[in-house]
C-alpha cells in the first residue's frame, strides 16, 4: 500500500510537469463543454427570440387584389414587400427552389372575384419544407391567413343568422405539463456528454504516459526489478489516473456553474437550475465514474505496443463510455432501477434528472455507485492479472 | 554470491538459453562476454526476476529468484542497458523514487541520496530534470539509483555503451570500487578490451550456452598464445559447431 502510494505521487508530480498533459487535462476539458455550451445556448436564445418577434417580409404577388388580407397580415408583423420582380406562380416556384426567397405569397387573380361572389378564394404559399430556416416564417403566415379565414368566416355566418358555434363540434384543449427546466432538457442533455468526455479527458495522458510511455522510455524494466508486486505499481498507476480524472471533472463542473450563470435561459422559458448545489450533487453522482474510466484507461494502454498506438486505442475508449448516452438522448429513456447498473448510462439519467429537479431516489445513486464501481475493479483486477505477464515488456 | 543454476528459456521458436550454469563471487567482477543475441539480457532479466527461467533457478546471495523474487530485488541492484530515468524528474527525484519503493524510511533515504550524489559527484546537476543529461550523466543517475539501497550484488547490461572515454574510464573506477567494498558485480559486454582491462572473471556464452569460462589467466593457459579476442571468437564458433 505505501508502495502504491509511493508510485501514484510519483505519476502525479511527473504528469505535472508535463506541459501537454496539464493542457488537455485541465485547460482544454474544462474549458471546452462549458464555452461550447454557452455559445451553443446563446445562438439557440437569440434565434428563437427575434424569430418571435421580428417583423417577417414576404414578397406577395397579387397584393393589391386583397388589401385587407394584406393589412391583417400586417398587423401581424408580416410586412408585404412590393418591389419583388415577380410576377406569375413559374417565377415564385424559381425564386424559392434556388434559395433568393425563402417563402412568396401568391394571391390567386380571381381572388376578388371569387371572394366577392362568396365563393372559395385561393391563395398560394410558396416555400420549401426542406429549409428549417424558413420553418417558423411558413408557420406564422399560415397562421395568420387561417385566422383571416376564421374571421370571415364567423362574420358570414353571424351576417346570415347562424350561431358560429355549430361548426364547433368538438374542442380540443392541449394541457403543457412539462416543466420549465424540463423543457431545457434537450439542450442540457449534452451537459452530461460534455462531464464524462471531461472526466475521461482529465486522465488520458496520465494513463498512456504511466504504462505505454513507462515502456517506451526504457523506465519500465529497471521499475520491475525493485521489491514491489506488480499490483502494486499498477494500483499507484490507476489511483494517480482517477485523482487526474477528478480534479478534470471538478474544474468542468466549475466551468459549468459559471457558464450558465452568464447565459440567461429565461427568454427560452426555462430555468436551468444549476448552482452550487447542483455541481456538488453531480460530482458525487460522477465520481465512481472516475476510477471506472480510470482502469479501462490504463487496462488498453498497458497492452499497446507504443505511444502513438496507446493514443489511437485511447481515442477509441473516449467515444465507449458516452455511446449509452446516444441511444438514451434518442430514445428518451427515463431512469429506472434496472437501467442504474449500466455505468455511464446511469450517470447520465440521474445528473440529468438532477438538472430537471426531477426528485431522483437515493437507492439509485447508490446502485449506480455500487455497478460502476463494481465494473471498475473488475477492469482493475483484470489489468494487474495482465501485468504479471512476461509481455508486458514489449 | 550470484548462482546460475541450469536455466533454460525459449521464446516462441527461438531457444535463448539452453543450460545455462555459472557463479559469480563476492569481491570479483564477473563479465559476460557474448555476441549480440547470444542471450546476456535474457540471463540478466532473469537474475533480475523481470523473466522467469523455463527450467532451472539463480540464487542472489542464497535467495532462490523464482520462489523468493521480491527477496531477491532487495538484494540486488541494476543498472539496465538504457538508464530509463524519468526525464521530468530531477537526478535526485530519479533516485528517491527508487529509494521508497525499496521501502527507505525519509531521513534514511535523505541522508542516502546526498552520500550517493556526492560520492558520484552528480551534486551540481542534483536538481536538475534529466531531460537534459548527457549520456554520461545519465548513467551515472541510473548507477545511484541503482545503488540506492546499498545492494551487495550489481547487475549491468552493456554498462559502457555509449559513453565517451572519460565517462567509461570513471565508470570501471566505481565498479573496481565496488568491488573492494566486497560487493558481487556481474556485467554483461561485447567490448574485448573493456572485459580484459576490467573482469576477474569470464563467462563466454554463445547460442544459450556457455562456450567458456574461467579466469583471463585460466583462458591463456588453455589457449596459449592467442589473445582474448581470438579466444572468444574461437570459444564462441566451437559452441556453433
Amino acid at each position: 500500500m505505501n508502495a502504491a502510494w509511493t508510485v501514484c505521487r510519483k505519476e502525479l508530480l511527473d504528469n505535472a510537469r508535463d506541459r501537454r498533459t496539464l493542457f488537455s487535462a485541465f485547460v482544454f476539458g474544462p474549458l471546452l463543454g462549458p464555452v461550447l455550451f454557452a455559445v451553443l445556448i446563446n445562438v439557440l436564445v437569440t434565434q428563437t427570440v427575434s424569430t418571435a418577434e421580428a417583423t417577417v417580409e414576404v414578397p406577395i404577388i397579387g397584393s393589391e387584389l386583397a388589401p385587407n388580407l394584406v393589412e391583417h397580415l400586417e398587423a401581424r408583423g408580416i410586412e408585404p414587400l412590393t418591389e419583388h420582380g415577380l410576377e406569375k406562380l413559374p417565377d415564385a416556384l424559381a425564386a424559392v427552389q434556388n434559395g433568393r426567397r425563402d417563402v412568396v405569397l401568391l394571391i390567386e387573380p380571381d381572388f376578388a372575384e371569387r371572394f366577392t361572389a362568396g365563393e372559395t378564394a385561393r391563395i398560394t404559399l410558396v416555400h420549401d419544407r426542406s429549409n428549417t430556416r424558413a420553418g417558423s416564417r411558413v408557420q406564422r403566415i399560415r397562421g395568420a391567413i387561417g385566422s383571416y379565414a376564421q374571421q370571415l368566416g364567423t362574420l358570414k355566418l353571424i351576417a346570415r343568422g347562424v350561431d358560429p358555434d355549430v361548426l364547433t363540434t368538438v374542442m380540443l384543449d392541449e394541457l403543457d405539463v412539462s416543466t420549465a427546466a424540463g423543457r431545457s432538457i434537450v439542450l442540457l442533455g449534452m451537459l452530461t456528454y460534455f462531464l464524462l468526455l471531461a472526466t475521461l479527458v482529465g486522465g488520458f495522458y496520465l494513463a498512456i504516459d504511466s504504462t505505454a510511455g513507462e515502456r517506451e522510455r526504457h523506465s519500465l524494466e529497471p521499475l520491475l526489478t525493485t521489491p514491489v508486486e506488480r499490483s502494486s505499481l499498477l494500483l499507484g498507476k490507476m489511483a494517480a489516473t482517477t485523482i487526474y480524472m477528478l480534479l478534470a471533472l471538478a474544474l468542468t463542473l466549475v466551468g459549468f456553474t459559471i457558464a450558465l450563470d452568464f447565459v440567461s435561459l429565461e427568454p427560452l422559458g426555462m430555468s436551468s437550475g444549476f448552482g452550487i448545489g447542483a455541481a456538488l450533487a453531480a460530482f458525487a453522482i460522477l465520481l465512481p465514474f472516475a476510477p471506472l474510466g480510470a482502469a479501462l484507461m490504463t487496462l488498453v494502454a498497458s497492452f499497446t505496443k507504443s505511444y502513438k498506438e496507446a493514443q489511437t486505442y485511447l481515442t477509441l475508449v473516449l467515444l465507449v463510455p458516452t455511446l449509452p448516452l446516444v441511444f438514451a438522448t434518442m430514445l428518451n429513456v427515463k431512469p429506472t432501477g434496472a437501467l442504474m447498473w449500466i455505468p455511464s448510462l446511469s450517470q447520465h439519467l440521474l445528473v440529468t434528472a438532477l438538472v430537471r429537479q426531477d426528485p431522483i431516489p437515493v437507492t439509485y445513486v447508490l446502485q449506480s455507485a455500487v455497478a460502476t464501481l463494481a465494473v471498475a475493479a473488475v477492469l482493475g483486477l483484470v489489468a494487474m492479472r495482465l501485468y504479471e505477464r512476461e509481455s508486458v515488456l514489449g | 554470491m550470484i548462482e546460475v543454476l541450469s536455466v533454460a528459456k525459449r521464446f516462441g521458436d527461438v531457444r535463448a538459453l539452453d543450460g545455462v550454469e555459472f557463479k559469480a563471487g563476492d569481491g570479483r567482477i564477473t563479465g559476460l562476454l557474448g555476441p549480440n543475441g547470444a542471450g546476456k539480457s535474457t540471463c540478466l532479466r532473469i537474475l533480475s526476476t523481470v523473466l522467469r527461467p523455463d527450467r532451472g533457478t539463480a540464487r542472489i546471495g542464497g535467495v532462490d529468484v523464482v520462489a523468493e523474487p521480491l527477496r531477491a530485488r532487495r538484494l540486488l541492484g541494476v543498472l539496465p542497458h538504457n538508464a530509463g530515468l524519468y526525464p521530468h524528474l530531477t537526478a535526485r527525484e530519479n533516485i528517491e523514487y527508487y529509494g521508497r519503493l525499496h521501502g527507505l524510511d525519509e531521513r534514511a533515504l535523505a541522508a542516502r541520496v546526498d552520500a550517493l550524489l556526492a560520492r558520484l559527484g552528480l551534486a551540481a546537476i542534483a536538481d536538475r530534470k534529466a531531460k537534459g543529461f548527457s549520456q554520461g550523466e545519465r548513467t551515472k543517475v541510473a548507477l545511484a539509483r541503482a545503488l540506492v539501497h546499498e545492494p551487495r550484488h550489481l547487475l549491468l547490461d552493456e554498462p559502457t555503451s555509449g559513453l565517451d572515454v572519460m565517462a567509461a574510464r570513471e565508470l570501471r573506477e566505481w565498479l573496481r570500487a565496488l568491488r573492494s567494498d566486497g560487493c558481487c558485480v556481474l556485467l554483461s559486454s561485447h567490448v574485448m578490451q573493456e572485459v580484459e582491462a576490467l573482469v576477474d572473471d569470464l563467462v563466454i556464452i554463445a547460442n544459450g550456452r556457455i562456450a567458456a569460462e574461467g579466469t583471463p589467466a585460466e583462458l591463456a593457459v588453455r589457449y596459449p598464445g592467442q589473445s582474448l579476442e581470438d579466444i572468444f571468437v574461437r570459444a564462441v564458433e566451437g559452441a556453433r559447431r
